[in-house]
């Protein structure tokens, strides 16, 4: 008899839809049917039960081909390279449970690793932002109950996070929202016409990378002053006919993407959006959300910020504190100064989404691919070890992208013999450890005794 | 198994009246045991020293999604960090410490025992997961009820039973202790950029007032039978003035009593004092603490902790979001909001208290002259409403300022506006030096009554968790200088946590493993709260039902305070 | 008619991509989806490409073979959008302005006719830039 399992979380991006309906075969190894996804998520489903997984992890031999190995080899190869690298760079979690997270963080520590993840190369000018600025924001649902008028700029979820609009945004009735659509205004700011900018009421065509300065005007205006005729290359009429709407919503929240931190100005981008939203909270209410892509790439800036305080490019190469500096221990910084001596990819790619020269760099030192499947990182890896997926084979807890904790479930069976990513980061620690006792390696920092605590004000 | 004989130390056990007598604490097994039931101890010579029960903090903010929100967008808090690494993990962060730097540092001050003060019940997860990491210290977490959309729509219809039965529901899908109210109603008319400024003013679209929420709160709570008393954030939290309403909140508890198996007399527990007891108004702002403390003195089903401003650069952090929006204002810093679907707010700014502003120094004076105007030690609590008015780890000098009237003048010299502070405040004609016996009181007895579980934490008594923290100090021949007080309390000589010993002359030596406490109430079947519960997960939350309450897997070393209110 | 044009160049998700990327980056999918350049109807037209025809597009560290399209989701005249994934990263400036993150959106490419040459599969892309790359 298939098994139907309901409210399962999709593995796919930072929407975190939790109403999925999965019927799985009896014997819990294939997917027949998944209900409720969007084209991506269903595809994660099929996927997962597709042949051709990879079920033990493989060794690149002096051929250049791959070698199966056992899991006790690979956390022993793994171990050591942690131990004889200077500065490994642990990157990635895109696709991990919380749990998983927490256990890598444990031997970047005991390793001295430097840890990062994904948010490096995507919304980490958000991170810099909310340093600088702070993050007036809501949960999705809120949104989904008061909103009124929504603003996507820079992002675009009809690509990117295919259930945003219809799950939170625009569509949904909620409590204060009973008119659903037709109650809500709806206003697109990008270079491109995208198909988020179809379903828009206003779509403000603004010129690549001056994002800023279209920022600056409504700031400008919402404060009463008056702007030039055109900025950014849009029409003074339409950035007060704009700025008018914000003004007078009951509940706004602008959703922002890839447009302004992959842009020149960066974090400089998002900080400004949040100060709109500050000064917009002057007038009425209005909150910003970061479009963060994958189900649970806001989960490492959480995981990592009660272990550590810091959400990313977190240097622990002094093992007894951590140190964050990003365009210093960043990992596309890191890579092109080749400041660090072996890397961990860790569900993610970094083969097909990091800048080639950054990927040469990388390959001078060991790399080591920890992730489900075969993709550009495994192909090019000394070491490729894989996990069962989370949120199809792993249950765990994810963050979407408003911070909210989603327990995630599991709907099939991994591979036989194939572990999660904690008890393959539980595994590596332990090994760690072993192999320190055995050669007489003794952590200097933790046996140093005396302990200097010290205060703000001090 | 392990035995364990503290022996010769002073003992300050308030909840068995044992006033700094040199009895013997006997230990087996986790547990504290008669003399008589040892066979072969290991002895701790506590000889010249203090013996306390493990230490209870009644409110702090410790786990939690704001908590964390603070950690992160803070790093100019770590920069210059430098702290040897002695426990097993790394020690991150000041005002807001990681996990780990939480859970040691509350060793070192030999607290045994933290009770989260706000728990959005949408993050629940989220808490758990944090505890789970947190080491040494036992934790629960209370969810904040005070603007649910459930609990304000059947309070503004005065239907205990069904905010009852809500009440125990979500305290089950959280695996929350107690109910929190913070900033009643204000928090949902946040929802739309307001706020309701005294008990009296209605919630936008829900009309109900502060005053409803908070009776119906206790009544609820009394209903229930629940360890802890409705623990209450009110309205108005920081404005000069507030004395008035805070009164008028005080007042709503007049002609309840409580009703619970567990010991607690009280039936409303008012945080942090110290913000709510500002009379004056604009700058021009005055102590009004005699006036409220002459109430609370007054009413036994009063509790109240303190809320101590330390004059320290923190972290502010509060369900009460209209009040960081306010405060963002005032200091133009970095503002975080986190406004949470059908249940609450948060916000989080950082602040610097300072000695050389006026305000902050009239706050300081507010909070000590709460704790020495406590006709009821047993009733009057310590604490910083960490991070809010200070970290956590100040509660020593607290204590040193409570206990030494030479130590405050020392600080209100220090202070650039002395004198007006002192035309503005009484903390100049207070003499009183509280007692070690006082501030056990403050810091475990008392609050473990207060919390309802006075049968596991807070005390000695044969049968109890063996939490003990052993201080250096002779209580017979108290040290002159105040700051070997303050030393004492920061690093005690022994922590140990179910008999183990986990802190050892300041350090951390062990890390025993830590407890999630959490409040299981049995209620009648409610049709119509299950239908509530179902309606609204189908319509306004933006996650499922079956997803929301907390996996069992996801809660670590639970220990449950079961409730039967069903009969 | 001229036979270098220099455009601004973005890189940014698109559904297509992240369909074939679930599905496997060496798959007929992901490199349809992914080997592509987004132009204005008024550049090709300045570049005389045909439908669909090959072009080169060269960065400041970089250049890549992709197949030229008008696209559903258009850019103004002077822009261009790879989709993020294998082919953009040919030629996406590992610069990061002290952030951390590379310059995926908004550096100049000059676009001119591939008339003859061919794509590169994903594999080639990339273990071709490492060493690893056998042919086959």
């Amino acid at each position: 008899m298939p098994k139907k399992i309901e409210n399962v979380g999709c593995p796919y991006c930072g929407v975190c839809c939790d109403d999925l309906v999965v019927t799985v075969s009896d014997d819990g190894r294939k997917v027949l049917e998944v209900e409720n996804a969007c084209a991506i998520g269903n595809e994660i489903f099929q996927h997962a039960s597709s042949e051709g997984r990879i079920s033990l992890p493989r060794l690149r031999q002096p051929d250049g081909t791959y070698k199966d190995i056992s899991y006790d080899e690979a956390v022993d190869y793994a171990a050591r390279v942690l131990i004889k690298a200077k500065k490994p760079l642990i990157f990635g979690f895109g696709s991990t449970n919380c749990e998983g997270m927490a256990a890598a963080a444990k031997v970047a520590e005991k390793a001295g690793a430097v840890l990062d993840n994904c948010a490096s190369i995507c919304h980490g000018s958000s991170f810099l932002a909310i340093f600088d600025n702070g993050y007036p924001s809501c949960t999705l649902g809120e949104t989904k109950n008061r909103a009124d008028v929504i603003v996507y700029w820079g992002s675009n979820p009809a690509h990117a996070h295919p259930r945003h609009m219809s799950r939170y945004s625009i569509f949904p009735r909620g409590f204060f929202t009973g008119k659903g659509h037709k109650g809500r205004k709806i206003i697109v700011i990008d270079p491109r016409y995208t198909d988020t900018a179809r379903v828009a009421d206003i779509y403000v065509q603004v010129k690549q990378g001056q994002d800023y300065d279209l920022f600056n005007a409504f700031r400008t205006v919402i404060r009463g002053e008056d702007i030039p005729d055109e900025v950014a290359g849009v029409k003074k009429e339409q950035i007060l006919q704009v700025a008018e709407i914000l003004k007078k919503a009951r509940f706004g929240t602008i959703f922002y993407g890839m447009g302004l931190c992959h842009s020149d100005g960066r974090n400089h981008n998002v900080d400004i959006a949040i100060s709109m939203t500050r000064d917009l909270n002057d007038f009425t209410k209005w909150t910003i959300m970061a479009m963060r892509g994958h189900y649970n790439i806001a989960g490492p800036g959480v995981v990592w910020a009660w272990t550590t305080g810091y959400p990313y490019c977190i240097d622990m190469s002094k093992k007894d504190r951590a140190y964050m500096n990003p365009g210093e221990t960043s990992s596309v910084d890191l890579a092109m100064r080749d400041e660090v001596d072996a890397f961990f990819n860790v569900g993610t790619d970094a083969g097909a989404h990091f800048p080639i020269e950054a990927v040469k760099h990388l390959k001078k030192h060991p790399w080591i691919t920890i992730d489900p499947n075969i993709c550009m990182a495994s192909e090019i890896s000394d070491l490729h070890i894989p996990v069962g997926i989370v949120g199809v084979e792993v249950p765990g807890i994810v963050y979407r992208m408003d911070n909210v904790p989603i327990q995630y479930r599991q709907v099939l069976n991994p591979p036989d013999g194939v572990i999660s990513d904690e008890e393959l980061f539980e595994r590596i620690h332990q090994r760690i450890s072993e192999i320190e006792a055995e050669e007489g390696i003794t952590q200097t920092s933790a046996a140093a005794a005396g302990t200097q605590t010290s205060f703000v004000g001090e | 198994m392990s035995e364990i004989i503290i022996k010769n130390g002073f003992v300050f056990d308030p909840l068995q009246g044992i006033r700094g007598d040199k009895v013997d604490i006997a230990i087996k097994d986790g547990k504290i045991v008669e003399t008589t039931a040892l066979t072969n101890p290991k002895t701790i010579d506590a000889a010249g020293m203090t013996v306390m029960a493990g230490g209870v903090d009644i409110h702090s903010h410790v786990v939690g999604p704001k908590v964390n929100t603070g950690r992160l967008f803070r790093p100019e808090e770590k920069l210059f960090q430098n702290i040897k690494k002695t426990g097993s993990r790394m020690e991150m962060g000041t005002s807001i410490p990681s996990v780990y730097k939480t859970g040691y540092d509350y060793a070192r001050m030999g607290y045994s025992y933290v009770n989260e003060a706000a728990m959005p019940p949408l993050h629940s997860p989220h808490v758990h997961e944090e505890i789970r990491d947190t080491p040494i210290i036992d934790i629960s977490a209370m969810p904040v009820f005070g603007n649910n959309w459930f609990s304000l729509e059947y309070l503004k219809n005065n239907e205990i039973e069904n905010n009852a039965a809500y009440t125990a529901w979500l305290l089950r899908a959280t695996r929350g202790f107690g109910i929190k109210i913070v900033n009643p109603g204000g928090s949902e008319a946040w929802g739309w950029g307001l706020n309701c400024a005294n008990i009296h003013e209605p919630v936008p679209y829900f009309d109900v007032t502060p005053a409803q929420i908070i009776t119906g709160s206790i009544e609820t709570n009394e209903y229930l039978g629940l360890p802890h008393s409705i623990h209450i954030h009110p309205n108005n939290l920081g404005n000069p003035g507030n004395y008035v309403d805070t009164l008028e909140t005080l007042k709503l508890a007049e002609g309840y009593t409580a009703k619970n198996a567990f010991g607690r007399t009280q039936v409303m527990h008012l945080t942090h004092l110290q913000f709510h007891a500002y009379g004056g108004e604009g700058f021009n702002f005055e102590s009004k603490v005699p006036e409220i403390m002459d109430y609370v003195n007054s009413h036994d089903n009063i509790t109240v902790d303190i809320g101590q401003v330390t004059l320290d650069e923190t972290t502010t952090m509060t369900a009460d979001g209209p009040f960081e929006h306010h405060l963002r204002a005032v200091n133009n810093l970095k503002w975080a909001n986190v406004d949470v679907e059908l249940e609450t707010a948060a916000g989080v700014v950082p602040f610097v208290y300072s000695a050389n502003n006026k305000a902050n120094a009239v706050q300081w004076a507010i909070g000590l002259e709460i704790g020495l105007l406590a006709k009821d030690p047993m009733r009057t609590y310590i604490t910083t409403d960490h991070p809010n008015a200070g970290p956590f780890t100040r509660y020593p000098r607290v204590i040193k300022w409570l206990m030494s009237q030479a130590a405050r003048e020392a600080q209100m010299d220090a202070f650039k506006h002395r004198d007006k502070v002192i035309d503005v405040t009484n903390i100049a004609g207070i003499d009183r030096e509280l007692t070690l016996y006082e501030i056990a009181q403050m810091t475990r007895a008392g609050t473990a009554k207060a919390l309802g579980i006075a049968d596991m934490y807070g005390g000695l008594a044969p049968g109890m968790d063996a939490d003990v923290a052993i201080y250096n100090l002779n209580a017979e021949s108290m040290p002159s200088d105040a700051e070997e007080i303050e030393k004492a309390f920061s690093r005690c000589a022994y922590m140990l946590k179910d008999g183990i010993v986990a802190v050892k002359d300041g350090e951390i030596v062990a890390e025993p493993a830590k407890r999630t406490i959490w409040v299981d109430v049995k209620v009648p079947e409610n049709a119509q709260v299950n239908r509530d519960i179902y309606e609204h997960f189908l319509k306004h939350y933006s996650l499922k039902l079956e997803n929301y309450s907390l996996f069992e897997e996801h809660l670590h070393n639970p220990r449950v305070i079961e409730v039967n209110a069903a009969e | 008619m001229v036979d270098k044009l220099t455009l601004n160049m973005i890189t940014q998700r698109s559904i297509e991509e992240g369909i074939a990327m679930e599905k496997g980056k060496t798959t007929q999918e992901y490199f349809e989806a992914c080997s592509i350049i987004e132009m204005n109807e008024e550049d090709i037209r300045t570049l005389g490409l045909l439908p669909n025809q090959l072009v080169r597009v060269t960065s400041e560290c970089g250049s890549v073979i992709v197949k030229a399209i008008k696209g559903r989701q258009t850019v103004y005249p002077g822009l261009a959008h790879i989709p993020q994934g294998v082919w953009s990263n040919q030629i996406v400036p590992p610069r990061t302005q002290a952030t951390g993150e590379p310059q995926y959106s908004g550096f100049p490419v000059t676009v001119e006719s591939a008339r003859g040459e061919k794509r590169k599969s994903a594999l080639e892309c990339v273990q071709g830039a490492v060493g690893l790359w056998n042919g086959e």
